[in-house]
């Protein structure tokens, strides 16, 4: 079968680790794949921001967790989802066991042993055991999210007695050998899925309370269960729906549900590549190297603001007049800002700027680091906000006239995009991405507004599904009407909260989450309580698919 | 005092469902086994090892200013090689090697880095089952050194590398000079000249609470899928390798004779700047080389761009990849100038490469004659993408297993021919290599001494 091809005018992302989703011809990004149901995976590593947040939770923001992370991978557009296909390399244990000595040694050293281990040999207990068990009981429970077992309970404390004598004696360092065992181990590196009965639905397996905790905790605030989830997932509250519904309003009413919810949005605009981003110098001098930093932060911030703290609908992330700024991120957007830090400006109508399109994060993040690119921008929008792939692009591309700037009749990059879309393979593509792309052509590669390219006046008309306009403001006006965004946007958020692909056995719960949010009026707390409260979210049926559940599976996945 | 080997068998015994559980160790189980006693015969006086590496650029060449036109011992060096005259003798040119696509889409900067390395040209990185050739030779020489291998890359990028298990297991690169010190000479590095040695007993600790297997973990390898088993299986996997690691840091390592610290570089913050990132890739290389003499590692990766190549100048707005496909071919040159000179740049600090090797004085001659070095690109012509005739080079003598300072000119054989090549004189046991029509069986003898 011959799909239609597409050139990438000078795709930089190409087939970068990170943006695998993006560049594969594998797989659907929002419908569930045809094939027959295959087992869903139950080990998700921890995000390097999971493993942070974790750690500062269960032992506090002073401890420092410094070193680098085994790179996350990008699956069907998402880290997330990227989550439950990576393991770990010899080298990334490597760097695991380098961060666990490293929180090991600060819990148990002489500024924090009082409060976090809170006991150590005494005449009650003269060789510390009774302590060290208490220890691992209670910090246990945190790292691996349910009670240690029996084994590994004796195992952490009989390293720590062993370490204790290797080390001249030493109790606490025996402690935090210990410690930095667990801390390595593929338990607490990897969110894992333990499944049980369906005590509501015989014949259907399900997630038990500690790994609904896990799930709940992860996705809603960022890490690691807190006390009160733990005891609810203890009490079997979370295996009720009331139960999980106290527990659900409780975690989105928090101010840490913020935390969660940008890991999100981070994730879903595919913000991490911008940490390899950065610009050249003298073509943009006021382009600094931490702009971009700040440019993620603004982009963040503000959604944040909109979406959960003003409960606003998601489209106005397309058409939302007020930016967060500071003064780093001002002499770019020149947008005076009175005070120190962060402030909220709100541009008048009229103005160029207005929602995620045109700030920064978006506009340098798909360019190049010298020149604007219409492509990547159209592609990142039909590929992050419409859930559209755009294929690989021919092997065999010329379009040398794209470079041609001495020819007077190519001054602006749209006439000559304009000129290479005479090739019929490269058109059927091009033509998707670059009228969306030039639309943003008011922006340079670094984000910053012109009139004009090479002396000539932009035009900046474009086209979005045969609906034309003019300029950045229009083309989130259209974005914002148009029913994929949203309809993407839920599906992306079921996508992260699963943590994997869609399987065919998803269809109704994506169904029932797309309508809902059109219900609720496209509020993204609404969405993610809707995920988080639906059975279906926590079915472990195609865990491992045999049999009955296999046919039942197919039967699920046949209704799409 | 009981052998590691046989306490990894336990290990592995626990975890997969026989056997009972361990749940401690005796205290001074940590010296080395079989492995050891290997690295023993070849490290300590004995005769030299032999290191294995590769050395990565993206976006190819322009063949006609790339390939030698005189084919044997005596090739000339065309434009783009040029910078390679005080090294050709160490130097083989492979030209007209293809990468067979079996009638699948070439997907660009993708397919022809993905067949020399796994074999075969995957369709998307998910789908690259076979582990890349650097692996399968870690594999087999890999044990008995402090890294079982090296992923190295000037770019800044740890995402930058190709090496990898399968599509869902790269090995991430250290990133910088500075990094790249910090981990092969920090702390944990030990002087194999040095008169004194105390085995740390900080390295028994970490070795023993590393190993512990549980009832619980047992159990949970006993109820996971085929695919999750696998990825727990390879957290396991690596479990061990740091566990042999940390064992070797217990034993007195044997003397190395051009082995120096290296000084320590400054933190230089790392750039899409061909200059910038040539210097950057001079340190890291001539840091290797000690590393390679301090018997650190006998298997690296070195990526000087990505596949595609991010090289631009400062000051440019148009950078190498995007010349391949954008610049005019000046009609008078007949070339496309712009591209060219990336070429030659990046063919240059290929030569700085061979050269930090060559400087290094090893037994009767060079580190670089034990060692082999495999260099490769994505694509043979940047600008169309091309996979036939993909450019690949050797460096070294592999210990005196082949001859150097060749131009092996082929009319088309897959380029797995080389990859099956290299594994044989590391001493893989394969007798062929590559899947569908890349697979193949034949090596290439003319290289061979």
């Amino acid at each position: 079968m011959k799909f239609p091809r597409l050139v990438m005018l000078a795709s930089v992302l190409g087939i970068a680790w990170a943006t695998i989703g993006a560049a594969s011809p594998e797989g659907e990004a929002t419908t569930p794949s045809a094939e027959a149901p295959v087992a869903t995976a139950q080990l998700r590593r921890l995000t390097e921001a999971q493993y942070r947040n974790s750690i500062a939770d269960i032992f506090g923001g002073d401890i420092k967790v410094a070193g680098r992370f085994e790179p996350d991978l990008r699956v069907d557009g998402l880290l997330a989802a990227g989550a439950s296909t990576v393991s770990v390399t010899p080298g990334g244990l490597e760097q695991y066991e380098a961060l666990a000595r490293m929180v090991a040694e600060q819990v148990v050293d002489a500024g924090h042993r009082q409060k976090l281990v809170g006991c150590g040999p005494d005449p009650a207990d003269p060789d510390g055991r009774q302590c060290a068990r208490a220890f691992f009981e209670r910090v246990g429970l945190r790292l691996y999210r349910r009670p240690l077992g029996p084994s590994e309970l004796a195992l952490a404390m009989a390293n720590s007695a062993r370490a204790q004598k290797l080390l001249g004696g030493d109790y606490y360092a025996g402690l935090g050998a210990g410690l930095s065992g667990l801390l390595s181990g593929i338990e607490f590196i990897f969110q894992i899925d333990n499944d049980v009965a369906d005590p509501s639905r015989p014949g259907h397996r399900t997630l038990d309370g500690w790994s609904r905790a896990s799930r709940l905790s992860y996705l809603l605030w960022n890490t690691a269960p807190d006390e009160e989830l733990l005891a609810a997932a203890r009490s079997g509250a979370l295996m009720t729906d009331a139960g999980l519904a106290a527990q659900a309003d409780r975690l989105i009413a928090s101010p840490r549900f913020l935390v969660g919810a940008r890991a999100l949005f981070d994730d879903y605009l595919r913000f991490d590549d911008l940490a390899t981003v950065s610009k050249d110098a003298s073509i943009y001098p006021g382009f600094r190297a931490d702009a971009i930093v700040a440019a993620r932060e603004q982009a963040l911030r503000g959604l944040v603001d909109l979406l959960i703290v003003g409960r606003g609908d998601f489209r106005d992330m397309l058409t939302s007049r007020r930016m967060p700024m500071n003064g780093m991120l001002s002499p770019l957007y020149r947008t005076p800002v009175a005070e120190q830090g962060w402030s909220v400006v709100e541009y008048p109508a009229g103005d160029p700027r207005g929602g995620i399109l045109t700030q920064i994060a978006f506009l340098a993040g798909h360019s190049h680091p010298g020149r604007s690119s219409p492509t990547l921008r159209g592609k990142a929008v039909l590929e992050i906000l419409m859930c559209e792939e755009v294929p690989a692009p021919p092997a065999n591309v010329n379009f040398t006239v794209v470079q041609d700037v001495s020819n007077p009749k190519y001054q602006t990059t749209r006439q000559r995009l304009e000129a290479h879309l005479s090739d019929e393979e490269c058109a059927s593509c091009h033509k998707r991405m670059d009228p969306i792309g030039l639309a943003l052509e008011n922006f340079d590669g670094a984000g910053q507004y012109r009139r004009t390219e090479n002396g000539v006046v932009i035009d900046a008309r474009g086209q979005v599904d045969k609906v034309k306009f003019n300029g950045a403001i229009e083309l989130g006006q259209v974005l914002h009407d148009n029913p994929k965004v949203p309809a993407c946007f839920a599906a992306t958020t079921l996508r992260y909260s699963l943590g994997r692909r869609l399987v065919p056995a998803d269809g109704p719960l994506l169904e029932a989450m797309k309508s809902r949010f059109t219900a609720a009026n496209y509020r993204v707390p609404d969405l993610i309580r809707a995920i988080v409260t639906s059975p279906a979210y926590y079915s472990a049926d195609l865990a491992r698919p045999t049999g009955q559940r296999l046919v039942r599976a197919r039967r699920a996945g046949g209704q799409l | 005092m009981a052998r590691g080997t046989t306490r990894r068998g336990f290990v592995l015994r626990g975890l997969l469902g026989g056997g009972a559980v361990t749940l401690g160790l005796p205290l001074f189980d940590c010296v080395l086994d079989g492995s050891g006693k290997a690295m023993a015969a070849t490290l300590g006086g004995g005769r030299l090892p032999v290191r294995f590496g590769t050395w990565f650029w993206g976006s190819g060449v322009i063949p006609d200013r790339w390939a030698p036109r005189q084919t044997g011992a005596d090739y000339d060096l065309p434009p783009q090689l040029a910078g390679l005259k005080d090294v050709k003798q160490h130097v083989s040119v492979l030209s007209g090697f293809d990468v067979p696509l079996s009638g699948e889409a070439n997907s660009p900067h993708f397919s022809g880095n993905i067949a020399v390395r796994t074999g075969s040209p995957a369709e998307g990185w998910q789908k690259i089952a076979a582990p890349s050739l650097d692996v399968l030779i870690a594999d087999a020489i890999g044990s008995g050194s402090v890294f079982r291998s090296l992923n190295l890359t000037p770019d800044g990028n740890p995402r930058t590398s190709y090496s990898f298990r399968n599509g869902n297991a790269m090995n991430a690169s250290i990133p910088s000079p500075l990094e790249m010190y910090q981990q092969l000479f920090g702390p944990d590095f030990q002087d194999p000249n040095s008169a004194n040695f105390t085995p740390d007993p900080r390295y028994m600790v970490r070795r023993s609470v590393l190993s512990g297997v549980t009832e619980e973990r047992r159990r949970l390898m006993q109820r996971l899928g085929a695919a999750d088993r696998a990825r727990a299986d390879q957290y396991f996997t690596s479990v061990r390798e740091v566990e042999q690691k940390l064992a070797l840091q217990l034993q007195k390592p044997p003397p190395a004779e051009s082995c120096r610290m290296p000084a320590k570089p400054g933190n230089a913050a790392a750039s899409t700047d061909i200059a910038t990132r040539a210097a950057a890739h001079k340190l890291m290389s001539e840091m290797l080389a000690m590393a390679l003499a301090c018997n650190q590692t006998k298997v690296f990766n070195m990526a000087f761009s990505i596949a595609l190549s991010d090289l631009r100048r400062d000051g440019a707005a148009t950078g190498f990849h995007q010349c391949t496909h954008e610049e005019l071919t000046d009609r008078t040159l007949g070339y496309q100038p712009t591209v060219d000179g990336f070429v030659t740049e990046t063919m240059n600090a290929w030569g700085d490469f061979v050269r930090a090797m060559a400087a290094v004085k090893e037994g009767d001659g060079t580190l670089l004659d034990n060692m082999l070095v495999l260099a490769h690109s994505d694509v043979s012509f940047g600008k169309n993408h091309s996979v036939t005739g993909l450019p690949m080079m050797l460096a070294g003598r592999a210990g005196g297993k082949i001859r150097s300072g060749l131009h092996i000119s082929n009319g088309g054989d897959p380029v797995t021919r080389v990859g099956l090549t290299v594994q044989q004189i590391m001493g893989v046991p394969a007798d062929a290599w590559g899947a569908g029509d890349c697979r193949v069986n034949r090596p290439l003898v003319e290289l061979y001494a």
